[in-house]
């Protein structure tokens, strides 16, 4: 009988990963002893998990470490990304338990998926071997899909739980095709063999690595929204329950892009001629797409699926550029994506009641008023999404376009701008509604939580000091990247 | 022989995967799917891998089917209700006819040789198929493996908070 | 495999061809008599005298039996899907047949100057697909009753279906631990291994739970709910009659032969065995096993359903599942040679 040689593993790269599953499974224990009523506990062990994740995640920083036999990395682009995620789990966490407890469903198991699917995106953001990323995609979308659907109650959850399911299903075997022809073609999996083997002329021209190339693009595509690829999101948006909208309008988008983003800078390096040209259409088509639709819309959630398109298309843009300042923009803008689009989805849910969601804009006829203090937030928020100084969108916007005029796309820049000034009409809409609408309800049943507030000041400021101040993050920024 | 072989099994894959999408009854669907992976088997066999046809009966034919078999016996969904509409079919069979051309074109200009691994027939004869894919679980793909029981558990914890009468 | 075409001895076929020719007669053979044997001996556990008129001793019973079940009406109920109704009798039979293919029946023999083993096919994952085949036998249960749209027949056969592939789960785990000790697949492997000492005085819980778990996967009482005759007529073949009806039965008592035989296999040493010959001690085996499951269905009462999942899942599959844990704790603990 031989013995297996097991290679070096280094379990310390995994570990915030191992730290997130033991307490993600620690809740399910936990949930079984834990009353209905008292389940917003539960989201609150959560968070100190996700504490001691992002603790964990600071001390790797600047030193980065790969193993499993090259199968997960950690580097600083990885921890940049883990860090966006579990910032965003844990926004969303904190407006989760108001909003089930409002509509019913307030079971446990929301906590532990969440979480779950924090570890997927977590291990896409790592992920060197395409069976990593693929795997981690996995578990991130099976645990949204359940997330989608959670509202049993509500027909529109179930449909938006369908709806992505079928079409993440899809798309997954579009991205796994791809794979499948990539590894066909190079005969590995791991993305710097790929690269390496791409090295040789014999594989690069092998016309089925960029057959392989254009679905896993085209897998992606789907999974960060990007036209014409979109069409699951609106739906899916606006049917799930609010606070598993926000969660998943910037977790899911952002390890996508960094999954993307170290397949094609680090594995297809080969072909950048290739996949630029393919993003800069991909780029204009979603901004635009996102962009005019997101004019029309009367429901607030679907407006913000729109606008997330359309951000999707900004990030596209940096990512055409693929130089050190897009890429650096990139997160950027990723990060402060997370804190405004999550701060509005919080506001959101606090002006919906039971049964009632309230998510046509004449429902904000007048909120300014009786609440002041969230239509400023919802006002800050908003203005950061439509890239308004000193908001840490137009930061984020400055840089991903100065990437790309950097790199000699000044017309993929100006068509940017160009959307980016479309968008203020739709998100200067709400606060017309807001301000200078005669309010029709007194909005009384509107009601702080401590979390809330926790989660709507943490949202402001990271709105809002990486605006005034960007040059701390924009450092961690650029030392994140992965050139 | 051995090409008349995968000639026939490979017809007979391609046949039935079409018959599960054109029979109007399910329960025929649903046959013609366990045969499609029953061919699909048999050409594990025929690539040296037997411990990969045996899985691929247990889990796709054994299992996964069985379940589906067993919902549609429940739900009693005796044929399809609904017609097709031809438009619908005169544009599923120009996309598939399309997709067709383009996998040809791109197969037929790329190199299928491609990079081969370690593993060949003579590592397979030594050490045996089923030693070879535990040895690889457990040193190459360790993590990936490992990952796959999160992505099981999450998957149950979805279906039974989905699916439980009570909550 | 792979290469060139390699034309096999026609000795070789020809061998191959007898062998599973005569493991076809056996069993069909020892099938029928079974049937016959569970009657006279089910009679006796119930002090009455069964069938003893065809013959001596009633010995010509089976014989007469095939007679009339051949020259009966072969009838599908007209509501019925005919196609798939004459087809799941023989899903039913066949894989049950075709998983002896696998069992050593007997020790290697040296025939015409070569080493014949006593076995069809000695497959490199043969316990895999021994698997494979007892989950495909559940769609002849599965079918037959949904062929017959008659609601006694697709109670039975939705009950079947939960059943074997409940039990098919313990089944699979409980042999686990039988190949962590023989370190293989295949079967003539585990035979053996087991040459120092029978899996059963290792894995006398595995033994346990692969017993209760072929006792359901025949759905043999006290796990015969696909066929409750009080509540369901006869379950999920309600509507076959003849020869079809036929090779169901016959293909439950094949069933019956060929788990004895694997059980024989996987914890009794298979053929081995001391003073007499190899094929007398595994048919000895199976038939002591054929004569266990008799004698169970003479003495146990049926299960209700709940307590049948309930054995099912939360009973047999944590059982096997420690199991597997505990044999892996002792190999890890007792080294690289155990046995």
């Amino acid at each position: 009988m031989e013995t297996i040689a097991i290679p070096a593993i280094n379990m310390s790269v995994i570990a915030p990963e191992m730290i997130l599953s033991v307490v993600a499974m620690a809740l399910l224990l936990i949930n079984v002893f834990v009353k209905n009523e008292q389940k917003g506990y539960l989201g609150y062990l959560s968070i100190a998990g996700i504490l001691v994740t992002l603790y964990s995640l600071t001390i790797g920083w600047g030193a980065p470490q790969d193993g499993f036999s090259g199968s997960v990395v950690q580097d600083n682009f990885a921890i940049f990304f883990k860090g966006i995620f579990l910032v965003s789990a844990a926004m969303s966490i904190l407006i989760t338990d108001q909003y089930l407890q409002r509509e019913g469903c307030n079971q446990g198991e929301v906590y532990p998926l969440m979480l779950f699917a924090t570890v997927g995106m977590m291990l896409m953001a790592s992920g060197t071997d395409l069976m990593t990323i693929f795997l981690g995609l996995e578990v991130l979308s099976v645990s949204l899909y359940v997330l989608a659907g959670f509202n049993r109650g509500s027909i529109r959850s179930n449909e938006a739980g369908l709806k992505y399911f079928l079409l993440g299903a899809f798309s997954t075997g579009f991205l796994l095709y791809g794979m499948a022809l990539t590894y066909g073609a190079t005969g590995t999996t791991k993305v710097v063999k790929i690269a390496a083997a791409a090295q040789s002329g014999m594989v690069s021209s092998n016309l089925m690595l960029v057959a392989g190339m254009l679905l896993m693009a085209t897998g992606f595509a789907f999974k960060v929204a990007a036209a014409p690829f979109h069409m699951w999101t609106p739906d899916v948006y606006e049917g799930a329950p609010t606070p598993i909208t926000a969660f998943m309008s910037v977790g899911p988008k952002a390890a996508g892009f960094a999954a993307f983003l170290r397949v094609l800078l680090v594995a297809l390096p080969v072909f950048k001629a290739e996949w630029s040209s393919l993003l800069w259409v991909l780029a204009v088509l979603t901004m635009t797409v996102g962009n005019i639709t997101a004019l029309y819309q009367q429901n607030i959630k679907r407006m913000l699926a729109y606008s997330s398109i359309a951000h999707a298309g900004y990030i596209l843009v940096g990512f055409t550029a693929g130089n050190a300042v897009g890429t650096s923009g990139i997160l950027f803008y990723m990060l402060s994506y997370a804190f405004m689009n999550i701060g509005a989805f919080a506001v959101i849910i606090l002006v919906g009641k039971k049964g009632e969601e309230n998510n046509n804009l004449a429902d904000y006829a007048g909120f300014g008023y009786k609440h002041p203090a969230l239509g400023v937030a919802m006002c800050v928020f908003l203005f950061s999404l439509a890239g308004i100084p000193p908001a840490a969108g137009f930061v984020g916007k400055f840089y991903l376009f100065s990437g790309a005029i950097q790199a000699g796309y000044i017309w993929l820049a100006i068509i940017g701008v160009l959307n980016s000034a479309a968008s203020v009409y739709y998100y200067l809409r709400v606060m017309i509604y807001m301000y200078f609408k005669e309010p029709t309800e007194d909005f009384n049943w509107v009601r702080l939580s401590p979390a809330f507030i926790i989660c709507l000041i943490i949202a402001i400021a990271g709105v809002m000091i990486p605006g005034v101040v960007p040059g701390t993050i924009l450092e961690l920024a650029q030392k994140a990247i992965l050139m | 022989m051995e090409t008349l072989f995968f000639s026939i099994v490979a017809a007979i894959a391609i046949l039935m995967s079409i018959l599960v999408i054109r029979c109007k009854n399910p329960i025929n669907s649903a046959l013609s799917l366990i045969m499609t992976f029953f061919c699909l088997a048999t050409l594990y066999v025929m690539l040296e891998a037997p411990f990969m046809a045996a899985i691929q009966v247990i889990v796709y034919a054994g299992a996964i089917m069985v379940l589906i078999v067993f919902v549609i016996m429940l739900l009693n969904i005796r044929t399809e209700s609904g017609r097709r509409t031809q438009h619908a079919l005169f544009l599923g069979a120009a996309t598939g006819l399309f997709l067709l051309f383009q996998t040809w074109y791109f197969l037929s200009r790329s190199s299928l040789t491609g990079a081969k691994g370690a593993i060949d027939s003579a590592a397979i004869a030594k050490v045996g198929h089923t030693e070879l894919i535990g040895q690889s679980l457990f040193t190459e793909f360790l993590l990936p493996f490992e990952i796959t029981s999160i992505l099981l558990l999450a998957a149950i914890v979805g279906a039974v908070v989905l699916a439980k009468k009570k909550v | 495999m792979a290469g060139a075409d390699v034309i096999p001895d026609p000795m070789e076929i020809t061998l191959v061809i007898a062998k599973i020719g005569l493991v076809l007669l056996v069993i069909l053979t020892l099938a029928a008599y079974l049937v016959f044997a569970e009657r006279r001996i089910l009679a006796w556990i119930q002090d009455r005298k069964g069938p003893n008129r065809v013959g001596p001793f009633g010995l010509l019973q089976p014989l007469a039996d095939l007679i009339k079940l051949l020259t009966k009406e072969d009838f599908c109920p007209p509501a019925g899907d005919r196609w798939l109704f004459f087809l799941a009798p023989a899903m039913a039979a066949i894989p049950a047949i075709m998983t002896f293919a696998i069992v050593p029946f007997g020790a290697p023999v040296r025939i015409f100057g070569r080493d014949l083993p006593m076995q069809v096919a000695d497959l490199h994952v043969g316990l895999l697909l021994f698997m494979a085949l007892s989950s495909i036998a559940v769609y002849g249960v599965a079918l037959g009753g949904w062929a017959s749209n008659s609601k006694y027949a697709l109670l039975g056969s939705l009950r079947g279906l939960a059943q074997l592939i409940s039990y098919e789960l313990s089944m699979g785990l409980s042999l686990v631990p039988t190949v962590m000790l023989a370190r293989s697949f295949r079967l003539s492997d585990i035979v053996a291994a087991q040459e120092g000492g029978w899996f059963i005085l290792y894995q006398p819980m595995a033994f346990a739970i692969f017993l209760v778990s072929i006792l359901a996967e025949c759905k043999r009482i006290p796990f015969d709910l696909p066929e409750a005759e009080g509540e369901l007529v006869a379950g999920f073949h309600t509507e076959y009659s003849g020869m079809r009806f036929g090779l169901f039965f016959v293909g439950e008592y094949i069933n019956i032969l060929v788990l004895g035989g694997l059980a024989a296999t996987f914890f009794l040493g298979g053929w081995q065995g001391p003073l007499l010959p190899g094929l007398l001690w595994f048919w000895g085996k199976v038939l002591a096993f054929a004569f266990l499951f008799i004698w169970i269905r003479g003495t146990l009462p049926r299960l209700r359903y709940d307590q049948l999942m309930h054995l099912g899942w939360k009973v047999l599959t944590p059982m096997a599942l420690v199991n597997i844990l505990a044999t892996a704790w002792w190999l890890y603990l007792a080294g690289s040679s155990p046995l």
